[in-house]
């Protein structure tokens, strides 16, 4: 061989490895195949799973319950799927819990039903309460507080002079809505269309004058995305959850609604614990749900966690995730409805 | 046409290579401010117990966070992604470059495999769903987001490995069929070895994207809130982008926790950068 | 041995304990194995490819029972969940503005970058910058969606009066995400280009910049328009960002300074729920992603023939 190489020899050589690269490849061989020889001879998680998927509003409460009542025994997962998307989930038998921020549907019970194996003894308890809260930006200073009709004017899609009960059309400006206030734009914010939030919306605003929701509205199933959209614009308007709300307390401003009945509070009542608790903040009060079903029902495991979660200390934190947590009689007759 | 003048043409050197190098310090000039931005935000928050902690979602404990869940289910997901497209794409490549490069197949074949790299993320996440989650059953556990994820990312090692083995020169090639080796044996003793750092590369781009992917683990089913490691293939699972963005939607109390996941994220693919980055320039001793 | 046998061993070269094991034959037969075997793994883009094929044009299909292909595709309002109101013009119009303002930002910076890198950059510069690329590559496209919401989106609200949400956030973060994938695909493009054509154009006279934009590039070009292609598809398929900050739209909408939509933002929007029914809402989801999928397949082809032409001259 002489001394010189050429270049075919060179490649050859080229393809060759140092010894350093050689036995950094069988340090990280020697942990690949140490991984593995961990998972196929250790015990594998021997721990139950609790499988929740559903609403974004509830998913706070689901995963405060879940955070306290873990053990290496037992493990609660939460996800979101929004109300609507769990419920799928859920009525496929692939979710043990749902959380809902507005009650099943009975189209969803059908599905439920439909799907094979059918999932049946779908059973619903209550969880806590939430305000729906209007919002606005802080650098919104004109409006002190809307009445029904003004948001189902400002929400709704129907031009016609008798929409929203007669209240009038749908309004695209403030100032059509009192003339003391700027004549610009008014910008929509609002969760999409498989969120529970936005069925409670349109169900308490347009639905009771045969309105249906104008599709001029920005919408995400992030209220994080909603609550920095109405910060940072001007003239925008939205609404989410109770809890979201008080987290951007320093950039939002919740506006009092005035529903305009006696009954229940005289003017425009603002959201807060009390008054989602004693029902004057109207019509946007809602309750919270978690639903289950049979063969959830039957899995001692799930049966503890509702009886975790519809405890005092359950209750607690609920309050402690900024929504209402149910009163003690409240939580006997849900806590009742746990099986055996 | 006359020729311009050699002071012009100098010019227009100067003037083009200010150019390009002020593209190249837009581009850098970009990370700073992008990397100073995030660490900016994650600074309060960065800890080490971030990397043994559990997700929590209670405001008052934001400092008993953390990414355990997220890390494990992450390295488990482009662990697996990796050992299933990297010999998946690096065949395919060295057959499109080697065995029929000229021919209509290898044009289908290409136009495939390039169709697929321009195929938004979020339409992978539907597949995987119908397809490996529901179809073959596996539920939506790692197996079936690294499938999915094997998809997604198969188009670019092709691509990568492709551009690699091209570079290699045609005479060591034809050096070696003429010493009498098979064509194989010419790929494998060859051709690889001397396109060995254009695959590092392309296996790194495979990592990253596999890594950094959010949107179609989120349809196919990565949970947000998961207090436990997942255990191999057959587990539910968690990834580090799905539990960044959970955190952030949490609230703004939860933006500095979910800016420090960003952080540990990019640490991870730095420290992978790097070290596919070492192993190249080893293996890229002489240039041709 | 005889001389026929003792060639036959010697032209395989398998190593002695090989040689001893596996006659000859196999290693034929194993070439041909191997060679099938690389057949089914390129392949697999094709079988990847239909099985997306399939989903999509199945849903889709239905989608079309309810709604005329015809109204899909000339109407000019999109609102499928509230109106139910199916024209795609707003989100194709929407994909073509923000695709291709990213690509104007991206394409040339990237292949600058790539110039740079290969014929001026002296090698250590080489060796901090293409690392620094990889990294910017390697970002998570959430990673910018974030960047796009914290820095981009108050700048513009600033200078330019810019709503919240924008389509000039999502053009300007998705152009800068590109840089790195056009950069080094230009750049293997590039080092592919024998050396004899940019020492020759030098030799002859040449500035560097002669060399490189009129010998170089030129012979690189199927590399560099394969990498325009491919950044451009996935700036036209970039999902998150979109989804993070370019915002919605139901009608055609031209100023990037306001929202705007894409179809794969749409398709993002939507799908985070569950494979549902079969309400036209959800179905939509497949007709635009069979659109979005097509119009790439359209792109890809016709870069293909495109690079197929070069890539002949230039070997």
């Amino acid at each position: 061989m002489s001394s010189e190489s050429s270049s075919i020899q060179k490649g050859s050589r080229r393809g060759r490895i140092g010894a350093t690269t050689v036995i950094a490849i069988a340090v990280v061989l020697a942990a690949v195949g140490g991984v593995a020889a961990w998972y196929v001879l250790a015990p594998r998680g021997t721990f139950e799973i609790v499988v929740i998927d559903g609403s974004s509003t509830v998913f706070p409460i689901a995963a405060a319950w879940a955070s306290d009542f873990n053990n290496p025994q037992r493990q609660v997962t939460v996800a979101i799927s929004g109300t609507g998307g769990g419920f799928q989930k859920f009525c496929r038998g692939e979710t043990d819990l749902n959380d809902a921020s507005r009650p099943i549907k009975q189209s969803e019970r059908d599905m439920c039903a439909a799907h094979v194996p059918p999932i049946t003894n779908i059973t619903e308890f209550k969880i806590g309460y939430d305000g729906l809260t209007i919002v606005v930006p802080r650098s919104n200073d004109w409006v002190q507080n809307l009445t029904v009709k003004q948001l189902c004017r400002i929400w709704t899609s129907n031009t016609s002079a008798g929409a929203c009960g007669g209240a009038g059309p749908h309004v695209t400006r403030w100032s059509e809505l009192s003339a003391s206030w700027p004549a610009r734009l008014i910008k929509l914010y609002g969760p999409g269309t498989d969120s529970g939030t936005y069925d409670f919306f349109v169900e308490v605003i347009l639905t009771p004058t045969g309105d249906r929701i104008t599709s001029s509205f920005f919408s995400s199933e992030d209220d994080n995305i909603l609550a920095e959209g109405v910060a940072n614009t001007p003239d925008a308007i939205g609404y989410f959850g109770f809890a979201y709300y008080e987290q951007y307390a320093a950039t939002l401003r919740s506006v009092p609604i005035d529903d305009e009945k006696m009954t229940n509070g005289a003017g425009p009542i603002g959201p807060s614990v009390e008054t989602i608790k004693n029902g004057t903040y109207q019509p946007l009060s809602r309750p919270l749900f978690v639903y289950a079903h049979g063969k959830s029902l039957d899995r001692q495991v799930v049966k503890d966690f509702l009886r975790f979660g519809l405890s005092a200390h359950g209750t607690e934190l609920v309050s402690r995730t900024g929504y209402v947590g149910l009163s003690p009689s409240e939580l006997a007759i849900e806590a009742a409805k746990v099986p055996g | 046409m006359r020729p311009k003048s050699l002071r012009v043409r100098k010019a227009k050197e100067a003037a083009y290579l200010a150019g390009f190098v002020l593209a190249v310090l837009a581009a850098l000039a970009v990370l700073g401010v992008l990397l100073w931005s995030i660490v900016a935000q994650a600074w309060p928050q960065l800890r080490w117990s971030l990397l043994t902690n559990y997700p929590l979602t209670d405001s008052t404990r934001v400092s008993e966070a953390g990414y355990a869940s997220a890390i494990v289910g992450t390295l488990w997901v482009v662990g697996l992604t990796l050992a299933l497209s990297l010999p998946l794409g690096i065949g395919a490549g060295i057959y499109l470059e080697e065995y029929a490069r000229q021919s209509r197949i290898s044009r289908v074949l290409q136009a495939g495999v390039t169709n697929l790299a321009g195929v938004p993320s979020v339409v992978f996440g539907l597949l995987g769903l119908a397809l490996f989650v529901r179809a073959f059953g596996l539920g939506k556990v790692v197996l079936a987001a690294s499938l999915t994820l094997t998809i997604l990312v198969f188009p670019y090692v092709v691509i990568t490995t492709r551009e690699a083995i091209r570079a290699v020169p045609q005479s060591i090639r034809d050096g070696a069929l003429a010493l009498g080796a098979t064509k194989w044996q010419t790929i494998r003793r060859q051709v690889l070895p001397a396109a060995a750092p254009g695959l590092l590369t392309g296996s790194i781009i495979a990592a990253a994207r596999a890594m950094g992917e959010t949107a179609p683990l989120i349809v196919l089913g990565s949970i947000p809130l998961m207090q436990f490691l997942p255990w191999g293939p057959d587990s539910l699972f968690v990834v580090m982008p799905v539990q960044i963005y959970a955190y952030f939607k949490t609230g703004p109390a939860w933006h500095g926790v979910a800016a420090a996941g960003m952080v540990i994220l990019l640490l991870i693919l730095f420290a992978v950068n790097g070290a596919a980055v070492v192993l190249r320039n080893r293996l890229q001793r002489q240039r041709w | 041995m005889s001389a026929n046998a003792r060639d036959a061993a010697e032209r395989v070269r398998p190593g002695k304990i090989l040689a001893a094991l596996e006659p000859q034959w196999v290693w034929d037969r194993g070439e041909a194995l191997i060679r099938f075997l690389l057949l089914l793994a390129a392949a697999f883009a094709v079988f990847a490819t239909l099985a997306i094929v399939i989903s999509l044009l199945s849903d889709a299909a239905v989608f079309f029972r309810r709604v005329s292909p015809l109204d899909f595709y000339t109407g000019t309002t999109w609102d499928p969940d509230i109106e139910e109101v199916f024209g795609v013009l707003p989100l194709l119009t929407g994909t073509l503005i923000i695709a291709g303002g990213a690509a104007l930002i991206g394409l040339p910076l990237g292949l600058g970058s790539a110039v740079f890198l290969r014929e001026y950059a002296p090698p250590r510069v080489r060796e901090i910058v293409k690392p620094v690329l990889e990294i910017l590559a390697g970002i998570p496209t959430i990673v910018f969606g974030f960047f796009a919401i914290f820095t981009i989106s108050p700048i513009l609200q600033d200078w330019f009066n810019a709503d919240f949400l924008n389509g000039a956030n999502a053009i300007i973060v998705i152009g800068i995400m590109i840089v790195p994938l056009v950069s080094s695909l230009s750049e293997d493009a590039l080092t592919a280009v024998p050396v004899e054509l940019r020492d020759g154009a030098l030799a002859l006279g040449a500035t560097r910049y002669e060399a490189v934009s009129r010998v170089v590039v030129p012979a690189g070009l199927s590399g560099i328009v394969a990498s325009f292609i491919l950044a451009f598809s996935r700036a036209v398929g970039e999902t998150m960002v979109v989804l993070l900050v370019a915002g919605q739209t139901t009608v055609i909408q031209l100023d990037i300074f306001r929202q705007m939509n894409t179809m794969a933002g749409f398709i993002a929007q939507r799908a985070t729920g569950d494979l549902a029914v079969d309400d036209p809402s959800y179905l939509s989801l497949f007709a635009v992603g069979l659109t979005l999928f097509a119009i790439t397949l359209g792109l890809n082809l016709l870069s293909d023939l495109f690079r197929a032409r070069f890539r002949e001259a230039y070997e």
